[in-house]
């Protein structure tokens, strides 16, 4: 029975108190017919060695490769201190700070994480999170239907060098407001966002512009013009950036004349594990006059019955539990634990560590594409500038090529042909300060050997032929 | 009294205040900066964010200090009705950050994921079992993204059958705010329908609500009101009858554990919530996980990605193989670390430890309830049995002494003792919604109802008191209005706040 601490002795006198015989005769409002028999195919339960082991067989299972794969999810070192500290069970077994004097730690550390998400991104609110990037791009759409007053447009443009699940995920979560998302072509040679294809836009009716940095390509994006477009046609921005190349690439703040109206993304570069996809956390910022349509938790600072300083949960009127079907988003339980160890993560590595580092990831990118790119056949696709993630052309389908490497233990990168079939043979790779020398020249290796197995593979059924 | 309290102490130390300008822990970033040389110089950042520039040292310190300042399971009783704050079992947090599973890149390929990938299989597998439904998606990453993923399902389902009229979700008075919330996000109106004196749903009223424009129901079962719902089948079949389909809000599944199943009530979808039924932890806010279940003919609908096999390895299930489905609903596969501690929680439990989750959760809140009521609270159904929770309200406390549900929470937290959950479920005057949960022991039990006993004593003695708690705590009341109205949500850098 684990975790259960009653006694026979104890659960015989608590029937007593209650006046029942049996714990059975608790249920006896519950229809007889409604009652399942036992369980199956749960098995009996395992005590701790047991399940660590079957936990440690499914671990090793999935080994440890050589990982070159970021496409949303990047893989960086995060501080010791970081999940020492977010696993303290004060952080770890709290719940939403509703009782606010019983929660200040959780408070002022959420009030901090605003306080450091908006001089991150130059924006003047931060709320206290949401699921994930992808979701988040979803609220900042709703937001930015609500917020548009000059528009009552439902209509949005979503570049198509949008990270493809994000799109997705936005697509499911609008769609039932009858909100549409217009897809706004790349530019095949730069891979940025069409400028070209985005003034036949102009003068529409629409609510919304997004605009990612980098995008899914790892390119960076021509900020200025496409936040001064969407301004020049009364749409909002909504900026979709990865926050630690916010520590070096100008932020949503300081885009165009006037900075982006909301900004989102991912946390997960500030401290989350690459874990399966999550838990991650997303962040959701704006200009202060959006923030009475911002959804999710807002925490403000404030003073007690004596004038001593404290925090709380505030502008609680936008949030589903006071406001049920008029509230800004069903949101409830968000990402805390997350967003925990980001503010942790953050303070840990402040802004010259962050720079420092998105500075190496930028470098280890460089140096992967100049060995990749000195095999034959091998070369960027895109000239646009980028930071830590590019697409190379490859000679052969990436598919092959990156189930050799993986059979030797290496994820080469994320394949394109599934969303972008234009692109031919386009491999997505990425780099950060988790890689080294000898990593890049392992991989460098097992390439060159895959190319070359290919071109002796072929020749020999030429040979065949001939 | 001002003068002993030093100056220091009404104000807070924020992070940002340990700040000393050029200081950093310098272990936590490469010796060397690399510089930006591929970036053209328009895009790069001029104004370096104002972060805190800390020792490694001070970060532990402030950070340790802080969390220092919470109630939580590990430190105190938490029964937070509807919430589930029952223990986190320390072996679920350590095994799913094992070092194969935590540094697993989402996009790995298969060959790469057969221990992640069977793991989510089996726990697809267990989730079916322990809640009768046909098929189960893990993809929602918390209560209110489950209920968001069952209602589109709902509407998925119709607008497959060209049945496009169906306008409205019927939503009980009792339920949670993100019920109606989620319907609306799906693109319904929610219509409330009355609960009776006994807690159940008003049959004349549903009757009465019922008509060719129900999409569906959400119902809570045992209901946000600590009861369960006599006449669930009878609901099902006149639901059923309309064309509407029922939707279950699984928050309170660790009532029924092992004992009833959703699918066997007659529901089409339910979520679940793993940070509640299945213990994973509430992080302060989250993450949770908040898997569907569905019948036969919701199954096609389910959000992806979801796990299949062909009997020896296991794979993805995306868009290719389920063309119907509502679609994604994060980036990735939803919030994967909180699933495999879901399923260590599951296999350390097994079939016989379920049941037991709800026959011990069940216990202690009979027995609460049967001593309160004792000793003279108001049961706010005090003719039907509790569940795994249960109401009291204080309405005559309020009225007799003065002393309103606020006042006893707060004073609650000075016996160290967390409050339950407040003036929910709305209909109930002045309430308490208690959720001991089968985890915690009888001395707890007893030590909550003896606070609440001495606090009625002494608001009879001293009500004043009563209403200026707490004392023990880093703060007391806070100035709610005031964070509202003279909004301070961020720490400014003195220059700054000095322009504006
Ligand atoms: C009855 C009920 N329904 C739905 C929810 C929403 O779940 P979550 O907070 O995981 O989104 C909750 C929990 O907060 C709840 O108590």
């Amino acid at each position: 029975m684990p975790f259960v601490p009653h006694t026979e002795e104890e659960l015989w006198q608590m029937l007593d108190v209650i006046g029942v015989d049996s714990i059975e005769q608790l249920f006896d409002e519950i229809p007889g017919e409604l009652r399942c028999g036992e369980l199956q195919g749960l098995g009996p339960g395992l005590w701790e060695q047991e399940i660590s082991r079957l936990m440690q067989g499914k671990a090793r299972q999935d080994g440890q490769p050589l990982c070159f794969i970021g496409a949303g999810a990047y893989d960086h070192h995060i501080p010791a201190a970081v999940w020492q500290l977010a696993s303290r069970g004060e952080y770890y077994t709290a719940y939403t700070p509703y009782q606010a004097e019983a929660s200040q730690g959780t408070l002022q550390l959420l009030y901090e994480y605003q306080s450091m998400m908006t001089e991150l991104m130059d924006m003047d609110v931060s709320n206290a999170s949401l699921y994930d990037g992808a979701s988040a791009l979803a609220e900042a759409v709703l937001m930015a239907v609500r917020a548009n007053r000059k528009s009552r447009s439902r209509r949005i443009l979503v570049p198509a060098n949008l990270h493809p699940h994000y799109r997705a995920t936005v697509q499911t979560l609008v769609k039932n407001q009858g909100i549409e998302l217009v897809e706004i072509p790349y530019d095949r040679s730069t891979g940025q966002t069409d400028l070209q294809a985005l003034v036949q836009h102009t003068g529409q009716d629409l609510a919304a512009l997004v605009v990612p940095q980098p995008n899914f390509f790892g390119v960076l994006e021509n900020v200025d013009a496409l936040t001064e477009w969407a301004r020049a046609n009364a749409a909002l921005s909504i900026a979709v950036v990865n926050p630690l190349a916010m520590a070096v690439l100008r932020p949503p703040g300081e885009w165009g004349k006037q900075g982006a109206d909301i900004c989102c993304g991912d946390g997960q570069p500030l401290g989350a594990p690459l874990s399966s996809g999550g838990p991650y956390f997303g962040f959701l910022c704006s200009k202060q006059t959006l923030v009475r349509q911002m959804p999710g938790r807002i925490i403000g600072r404030t003073v007690d019955l004596d004038g001593k300083e404290g925090f709380a949960l505030t502008l609680q009127a936008r949030e589903q539990h006071i406001r049920r079907s008029k509230a800004t988003s069903n949101i409830c339980t968000n990402q805390g634990l997350m967003v925990t160890a980001a503010t942790i993560h953050m303070s840990l590595i402040g802004a010259d560590g962050l720079i420092r580092i998105a500075g190496r990831c930028h470098s280890n990118l460089q140096l992967l594409v100049e060995k990749l790119t000195s095999l034959d056949e091998i070369e960027p696709l895109f000239s646009g500038p980028v930071f830590h993630e590019t697409v190379l052309r490859l000679p052969l389908e990436p598919q092959r090529v990156l189930r050799t490497l993986a059979a030797h233990n290496i994820l080469g990168g994320y394949n394109l042909a599934k969303h972008y079939p234009e692109l031919g043979n386009a491999l997505l790779v990425c780099a950060t300060e988790n890689h080294n020398q000898g990593d890049m020249d392992k991989y460098r290796l097992k390439m060159e050997q895959v190319l070359t197995s290919r071109r002796q593979g072929a020749c020999a059924t030429m040979a065949k032929f001939d | 009294m001002d003068e002993l309290i030093p100056r220091t102490q009404t104000l807070i130390m924020l992070i940002f205040e340990h700040s000393k300008s050029g200081r950093r822990a310098q272990a936590q970033a490469p010796m060397a900066d690399d510089g930006l040389s591929g970036i053209p110089d328009d895009l790069k950042r001029k104004r370096k964010p104002r972060l805190p520039e800390v020792s490694e040292m001070q970060a532990v310190r402030h950070y340790t200090r802080l969390s220092q300042k919470n109630f939580s399971i590990d430190t105190q009783f938490y029964p937070l009705g509807s919430c589930t704050m029952k223990y986190n079992p320390r072996a679920c947090n350590t095994l799913a950050m094992l070092p194969g599973l935590i540094n697993r890149h989402p996009l790995a390929p298969d060959s790469h994921s057969q221990g992640f990938l069977s793991t989510m299989y089996e726990l697809q597998e267990i989730l079916k079992e322990v809640t009768g439904m046909s098929a189960v998606s893990l993809a929602p990453m918390a209560g209110a993204q489950g209920e968001f993923a069952g209602i589109a399902m709902i509407r998925a389902y119709h607008d497959a059958l060209g049945d496009t009229g169906r306008t409205e979700i019927l939503v009980p008075d009792a339920a949670h705010g993100t019920n109606p919330a989620t319907a609306v996000m799906c693109g319904y109106k929610a219509r409330e329908i009355p609960s009776k004196a006994d807690g159940d749903v008003d049959m004349d009223a549903l009757e009465a609500a019922l008509g060719p424009q129900t999409a569906g129901i959400m119902l809570t079962n045992p209901s946000t009101l600590g009861v369960f719902e006599r006449r669930i089948k009878e609901i099902a079949g006149r639901v059923h009858e309309a064309g509407g389909l029922l939707y279950y809000d699984g928050a309170n599944l660790n009532a029924i554990l092992g004992r009833v199943r959703p699918g066997d009530m007659g529901f089409d979808v339910i979520h679940m919530n793993l940070h509640k039924t299945f213990s994973t932890p509430h992080g302060g806010g989250g993450p949770g996980a908040g898997p569907v279940g569905v019948s036969k003919r919701l199954q096609p609908f389910l959000p992806i990605p979801m796990v299949g096999t062909d009997g020896h390895d296991y794979h993805w299930l995306s868009e290719e193989q389920c063309p119907q489905s509502i679609g994604r609903l994060s980036a990735f596969a939803g919030n994967a670390g909180i699933l495999l501690r879901a399923y260590v929680y599951a296999k350390m439990l097994g079939a016989e430890g379920m049941q037991r989750v709800a026959d011990y959760s069940t216990l202690n809140a009979n027995y609460m309830l049967k001593r309160l009521m004792d000793a003279g609270f108001t049961a706010a159904y005090p003719q039907r049995r509790a569940t795994h929770e249960f109401i009291i309200t204080l309405k005559n406390e309020a009225r007799e002494l003065g002393i309103n549900a606020m006042d006893f929470a707060k004073r609650l937290l000075d016996y160290g003792i967390h409050a339950p959950t407040t003036y929910f479920p709305l209909l109930v005057p002045e309430c308490f919604l208690i959720e001991p949960t089968e985890t915690e022991a009888k001395e707890s039990l007893d030590a909550f109802i003896d606070a609440m006993i001495k606090i009625r004593e002494e608001a009879r003695t001293d009500a004043k008191r009563v209403r200026g708690a707490p004392y023990t705590l880093p703060v007391r009341r806070l100035d709610d209005v005031r964070a509202a109205r003279e909004l301070d949500l961020r720490w400014q850098a003195e220059e700054e706040e000095e322009r504006a």
